[in-house]
């Protein structure tokens, strides 16, 4: 299975990540860990009419955290909020291709989208604080 | 009895999980840092407990009552045994070493530690060994200093002695793990503590390693408190031990408070029980130690010297084998006489968990992460490291297994 789990794909997200670095006029820094393994993810955010505009990450941890940060950042730039906020643990989990995951390596894979969700409700919170607290009452995302 | 002597075949037919097969491949537990397999006859102890003889403890007078009495404070003897305690009223029972240091940070350290006063620790300490004096140290306003170690995991002595000899009128306390869980070096206990007592400071060993590993007199050692977990020791969770002097023990309040620890309950008083039933207040964990008896009777049965040896000649051997990979970095100390069979290491820039989950392909338990040492780590200039951890019933050929997962981990990520 670790074949499957370390295919060409994640390690090449892993080696060669994309929109890895920080946006310095950002609109939203968020920052999460995981404590079981130590996982980091930052996620900055660009924000323009609704739309991100641009989307990057720093972090350090295992290929399956990093390749996945990577992945999400190429999902969901130029989208609009509306789409990002509704993303899926599984739509993630299905777009890079992991779905046999223990429960222990899908905190990983899923940090990513837990800190832009993150992110996103900071974001909200300022501008239509109802849309942040619906987010946070839905239990599903984190 | 040499360590090749050691009959692991025969021992592994004592602990039915070593027999698991998982996808067809042998089950390969090299985590035994974190904790321990359980032979049979532990298992079976609690087993009988529970079905001839389950009762509360300390109160009733029925036959059972008396037998399982007997059977819970027949472990404390033991244990006073195996580290050579004094007393048995010098042994109480907590939850693991964890509770133990809670304890000893609670009940002794809001009576002994004030405002400026220091308590010294180390970098390697395990998360355990620092928090609770954190925490101490904030509610009275004193500080903590954290003893360096070099890039090999060692202590520098001459730092501690130059640092007691112009603070000694403020430490109040040293707390060290005399086995590190992170890279597995043993640190010169005695000579700490012969040291530490130069000054009148009293030391607290955390032997959550050492005392499965290592002979451990705490007579000779003299330190004022040790603590440790039964089930890194081949027992049950639940059950740990702190050790403390009589006359210290006698000196503390409690820590919590209840049945059992009360001699006399009055509304406006009440008048403490004698040790060690002072400090263990309501039902205790009568069946997991009662179950670490038959523990410490395998333990002693092999002996601690042949499982020391056997440890080194594992650790030796894989440390051999682990250095021709080119791509490998271990930490720790080289020297084997200062180290027990724990090897953190790690390889290339596979991260601990991704190698984690390869080898779990290969059946093989290895642990990965900061190991309850982010100070350590942050020392380390790490975020994490993957770790093996020997005992009596790992095998070469099991190390082998490990090595051959390793080289497919470095084709996989195409170190
Ligand atoms: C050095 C050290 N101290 C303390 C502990 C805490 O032991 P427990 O989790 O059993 O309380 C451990 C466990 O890993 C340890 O390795």
């Amino acid at each position: 299975m670790s074949d499957d789990i370390y295919r060409e794909i994640i390690l090449d997200h892993y080696r060669n990540p994309r929109n890895k670095g920080k946006i310095d006029n950002a609109d939203v820094v968020i920052h999460d860990s995981n404590p079981l393994c130590g996982d980091q993810i930052d996620i900055y955010l660009k924000v323009v009419e609704g739309q991100i505009k641009d989307i990057k990450f720093d972090g350090k941890g295992c290929a399956i955290s990093q390749a996945s940060a990577s992945m999400l950042t190429e999902m969901v730039m130029d989208k609009p909020l509306t789409t990002a906020k509704d993303i899926s643990k599984d739509e993630v989990l299905e777009n890079i291709g992991l779905t046999n995951l223990g429960p222990a390596r899908i905190k990983c894979a899923l940090l990513s989208l837990k800190v832009l969700k993150m992110g996103m409700v900071k974001y909200y919170s300022d501008k239509e604080p109802t849309t942040a607290e619906k987010m946070e009452k839905d239990s599903n995302l984190f | 009895m040499q360590s090749s002597e050691l009959e692991t075949n025969k021992i592994r037919n004592d602990f039915p999980i070593l027999t698991r097969k998982i996808n067809g491949k042998p089950f390969v537990y090299l985590d035994n840092a974190s904790t321990t397999q359980k032979p049979l006859s532990v298992i079976n102890k609690i087993v009988n407990y529970y079905s001839f003889y389950n009762s509360n403890i300390h109160r009733a007078v029925y036959d059972i009552a008396e037998e399982a009495t007997h059977a819970y404070e027949l472990t404390r003897q033991k244990v006073c045994k195996f580290i050579n305690a004094n007393s048995p009223q010098e042994i109480i029972f907590t939850r693991n070493a964890t509770e133990a240091i809670n304890l000893v940070s609670y009940s002794w350290g809001r009576k002994n530690i004030q405002k400026g006063d220091l308590i010294i620790l180390s970098e390697q300490e395990h998360h355990s060994n620092i928090v609770p004096w954190q925490i101490l140290a904030k509610e009275k306003n004193a500080k903590i200093k954290y003893l360096k170690i070099d890039k090999t995991g060692n202590l520098n002595l001459n730092e501690l002695e130059a640092y007691l000899n112009s603070n000694n009128n403020n430490i109040k306390l040293i707390s060290l793990c005399h086995m590190s869980n992170a890279l597995g070096n043993i640190i010169p206990i005695d000579k700490i503590i012969n040291m530490a007592h130069a000054y009148g400071i009293p030391v607290f060993v955390d032997g959550a390693q050492s005392v499965p590993h290592l002979t451990t007199d705490v007579n000779s050692l003299d330190c004022e408190f040790l603590a440790f977990s039964a089930h890194k020791m081949l027992g049950p969770t639940g059950v740990g031990i702190l050790y403390g002097k009589k006359n210290i023990l006698e000196e503390m309040d409690p820590f919590i408070c209840g049945g059992d620890m009360i001699k006399e309950v009055h509304k406006e008083k009440t008048l403490f029980n004698d040790l060690p039933y002072k400090f263990e207040a309501g039902t205790p964990n009568i069946a997991d130690v009662i179950g670490f008896s038959s523990a410490l009777d395998y333990l002693n049965e092999i002996g601690m010297d042949n499982i020391r040896n056997h440890e080194i000649e594992l650790t030796k051997y894989a440390l051999e084998k682990m250095s021709e990979l080119k791509q490998i970095k271990v930490y720790g100390d080289v020297n084997l006489q200062n180290r027990g069979g724990i090897i953190s290491f790690n390889l290339g820039d596979i991260h601990p968990h991704d190698l984690a989950t390869i080898l779990n392909e290969d059946c093989i338990a290895i642990r990965s992460g900061h190991h309850c040492a982010q100070v350590l780590m942050e020392k380390l200039e790490v975020s994490a490291t993957s770790r093996v951890s020997f005992y009596i019933y790992n095998t070469k050929e099991e190390i082998n297994i490990f090595i051959n997962a390793l080289g497919k981990a470095i084709k996989l990520f195409q170190l």
